[in-house]
């Protein structure tokens, strides 16, 4: 992706941003979102981020999925996810996490 | 100085100070912004720059490992927009006790927004029914801008940091396992495990559409999961 498209795709995302966080206090708190989309949105940083996180995981060196218990992104998250998951600390979870892959990665 | 400004100022040492304890969870997610954005092949103008255009951890993730994917530019811009999407919320509850500002504050205001300086501001708001509409400005204003300062020196490092990491340290692997930490404690309850696992799943069977559109069709496969569960057990509901 060329410099020009990189910039194009940071200011749209910039000014898409702003408008997500301004429009309801620009509308003068007359207005408030109806209740289910309230409760829906509560579920999409759990879903769009796990959309990311197991295809990001799963892929192999030739571009597609792949399930192997030898891949060792695959273990290293499920380690990870247990540090996440006991420790809830953030750099417990990355330290370990990238950690478990060299380790792997030299293993293997 | 008048007796007012007084009340301002202390108003805005003490966004500083509640804002203090969670500003070493978003440093090392600024420095994997810039490490990410640094081996994706972005320059330094847009590799920090995006941390002051955006201003949004997770979009700005998900965006730069599209980018260094070379997935197509539109499908870039909705995803970076889609993780920002709560924002619109968090904009509707703020709005109550912010929205008759002057516009230079309220721009300030919207563009400074993250889950932290909205949190807090709002829990403070609730337990504090007498405060002026000067003093939740101020409150607001010390933790946010804090936070912005904080998050572009956290980028800038890391972008510096990542530039001198050769590709073969894997690098890229900071994604997911940031996604990871930030996520993996924030499923407290059964609907958002059903989001979060028929996300990841409808993911990985949608994952050979064209253009990404598997992402969006697991993100809102994982909204509907959540919503649904929601709704057919609402004993799963922990907060609120």
């Amino acid at each position: 992706m060329d410099a020009q498209t990189v910039w194009l795709a940071i200011v749209a995302i910039g000014i898409g941003t702003f408008a997500l966080r301004a429009c309801f206090i620009e509308l003068g708190g007359r207005f408030t979102l109806p209740a289910p989309v309230t409760q829906a949105l509560r579920f999409l940083p759990a879903a769009v981020l796990s959309a990311i996180i197991v295809p990001a995981v799963l892929r192999g060196e030739a571009g597609s999925l792949y399930f192997g218990i030898d891949n060792p992104r695959l273990i290293a998250s499920v380690v990870a996810t247990l540090i996440a998951w006991k420790t809830k600390s953030v750099l417990a979870t990355l330290a370990v996490g990238m950690g478990t892959l060299w380790i792997l990665q030299a293993a293997l | 100085m008048n007796p007012m400004n007084e009340t301002t100022r202390q108003d805005w040492i003490d966004g500083i100070r509640v804002m203090a304890p969670l500003l070493p969870g978003a440093i090392p997610f600024g420095m994997i912004a810039g490490v990410v954005a640094s081996n994706a092949g972005l320059d330094a103008l847009a590799g920090i720059g995006q941390s002051v255009v955006i201003f949004a951890g997770a979009s700005q993730l998900a965006s730069t490992q599209l980018i260094a994917d070379a997935a197509p530019v539109l499908v870039v811009i909705l995803t970076g927009l889609v993780i920002n999407l709560r924002f619109a919320m968090y904009s509707a509850a703020l709005a109550g006790h912010l929205a008759a500002l002057p516009r230079g504050r309220r721009w300030l205001v919207s563009y400074l927004m993250t889950d932290q300086s909205y949190a807090l501001s709002v829990l403070r708001y609730a337990a504090r029914p007498e405060m002026s509409l000067a003093a939740k400005y101020a409150f607001y204003m010390g933790g946010a801008a804090v936070m912005w300062i904080v998050w572009l020196a956290a980028t800038a490092a890391g972008y510096f940091l990542g530039n001198s990491i050769p590709a073969s340290w894997s690098l890229d692997f900071f994604v997911p396992l940031s996604f990871l930490a930030l996520i993996v404690p924030a499923i407290r309850d059964r609907a958002n495990a059903a989001a979060a696992l028929t996300g990841g799943a409808v993911a990985v069977l949608a994952w050979s559409l064209p253009f990404n559109l598997g992402l969006f069709l697991a993100a809102i496969s994982g909204v509907a999961a959540g919503y649904a569960v929601e709704r057919l057990m609402p004993q799963s509901r922990e907060n609120s």
